[in-house]
């Protein structure tokens, strides 16, 4: 009842911190798409790269995010924001299940239906937008769905270097050893990340090819 | 893509050899010839090669020594895309676009060489019914379809820019006996209308001598001979008597054996 209550009292300050996490959430996993989907489809092509790229992401994915966010503090232009080297850091983490379904996604579409596409006389770009992302997207979503869910929980670490968030109300009652206000900070991340597996789920399941 | 005018084969092996990625030899030095409107079979067991040698005419496959010539013009100098759109292509998984209906899966190549829309409508519709299939089933998706309903499609998809040359790979070896007998017997009455220049690749010689003009029987990476289907039944070749043997004994087998 009690955090009901601090909850209702601080509406606005919840409100605004759940804005924050979904910011930093929403565009890392922009990011993490723009770049991740490419690297995907190129260690799909190109096999040379499947390991360097797979590999890369897998050593990012090793680093505790606390020492992540404490080693990109000192860069220069990204040091100055504490919430471009939160968005840094998470775009670095979504990497890994975006790239990884894009290249399992395109590696599973039919080797009948790519021989055939080719055979009929498509160019290897009409191959990729017409056939083979089309017949990826579920799995590629899924893997953007894992990291939209991560993330949520990750982004609440951002807090410790002030980027905001709703770590904001962790850290506050981590420090003031306050049960109620890190309650707060936890449940509505918890929401989050349900309410985005959740959508992101249907939406997942409607993008499957028939 | 324009015949030859001097009435030459269409599709030449000139002295073709192929290795496998691993270096190993598939088959070397083939020659064959393949002339307008005829149906050649290429017959052979798995592993002869058969299935290569013919995704050397469409280019997904690359000679590793001598050439293959497509109306006179080898496919290593020739604008791929052309060459392939010029090409009917038809494998027996099919390989439909499993997220594009029926229509939009016999339209695909008209839509690549730009053609408008009603034209492609059209032509869809005047294939379903060549194929001998409902103008209902264009709206459906290859996966409500049955086996042999999607050969048909696949087919149809084939022949809808009206390439002058069809590749056929097995085309019905997935097929129950009685739908590949309808569906042999279609291409036949297909084939006397539309005088495609084919190669048929199959191991089944009953279907070889049912559709082929020319039989050319590949082993073990050598093409062992070229006869029509009459020749064929009669050649003193030791494998073509095997063949056939194998292929009466099957007859026997069936209608009772017993003495």
């Amino acid at each position: 009842m009690n955090l009901f209550h601090f909850l209702s009292q601080n509406q606005d300050q919840v409100f605004e911190l759940t804005l924050e996490h979904l910011w930093l959430v929403g565009i890392s996993t922009l990011f993490a798409v723009l770049i991740g989907v490419p690297m995907g489809i190129l260690s799909a092509r190109r096999p040379i790269w499947n390991k360097p790229v797979l590999g890369t992401a897998n050593l990012i994915q090793t680093i505790p995010s606390l020492a992540l966010f404490g080693f990109l503090l000192p860069i220069p232009w990204l040091g100055e924001r504490a919430d471009r080297i939160a968005i840094l850091a998470l775009t670095l983490y979504a990497l890994l299940p975006v790239i990884r379904n894009t290249f399992t996604g395109i590696r599973s579409v039919d080797p009948a239906v790519v021989e055939a596409a080719r055979g009929m006389g498509m160019t290897e770009s009409q191959l990729l937008f017409h056939v083979e992302l089309p017949l990826a997207l579920s799995v590629i979503f899924s893997g953007v769905r894992i990291a939209v869910v991560v993330s949520v929980g990750l982004a609440t670490i951002a807090a410790a270097i002030g980027a905001g968030g709703l770590g904001e109300f962790i850290f506050r009652g981590l420090a003031m050893v306050n049960n109620q206000l890190i309650l707060a900070g936890a449940i509505p991340a918890a929401l989050l990340a349900l309410a985005a597996d959740f959508t992101l789920g249907w939406l997942e399941r409607r993008l499957r090819p028939r | 893509m324009e015949q030859t005018s001097s009435g030459g084969p269409v599709i030449e092996f000139r002295d073709v050899s192929y290795n496998l990625p691993n270096g190993h030899p598939l088959f070397s030095r083939l020659n064959l010839q393949v002339a307008v409107g005829e149906t050649l079979v290429l017959l052979g067991r798995s592993g002869s090669g058969k299935t290569t040698a013919l995704k050397l005419i469409n280019h997904l496959a690359t000679p590793t020594s001598g050439e293959v010539l497509v109306n006179g013009v080898p496919t290593r100098n020739s604008d791929i895309i052309r060459l392939r759109r010029g090409i009917g292509y038809v494998i027996q998984e099919t390989g439909l676009f499993p997220h594009y209906t029926v229509e939009k899966n016999i339209g695909l190549v008209p839509r690549l060489e730009g053609w408008d829309a009603e034209r492609i409508h059209q032509r869809v519709l005047e294939l379903l019914q060549l194929v001998e299939l409902e103008p209902a089933v264009g709206s459906r998706y290859p996966h409500q379809l049955s086996g042999g309903q999607r050969q048909r499609v696949g087919v149809a998809r084939a022949l809808a820019a009206d390439p002058p040359i069809l590749l056929m790979d097995e085309p019905f070896g997935a097929l129950d006996a009685l739908t590949r007998a309808q569906l042999q017997h279609e291409f036949l009455s297909l084939q006397q209308r539309l005088h495609k220049t084919v190669v048929f690749v199959t191991h089944d010689l009953r279907e070889a001598l049912r559709l082929g003009s020319r039989i050319a029987l590949l082993e073990a990476g050598r093409l062992v001979l070229v006869l029509t289907p009459q020749e064929f039944l009669c050649s003193a070749d030791p494998l073509a008597a095997a063949y056939v043997q194998a292929f009466a004994d099957s007859r026997t087998a069936a209608h009772g054996g017993a003495p």
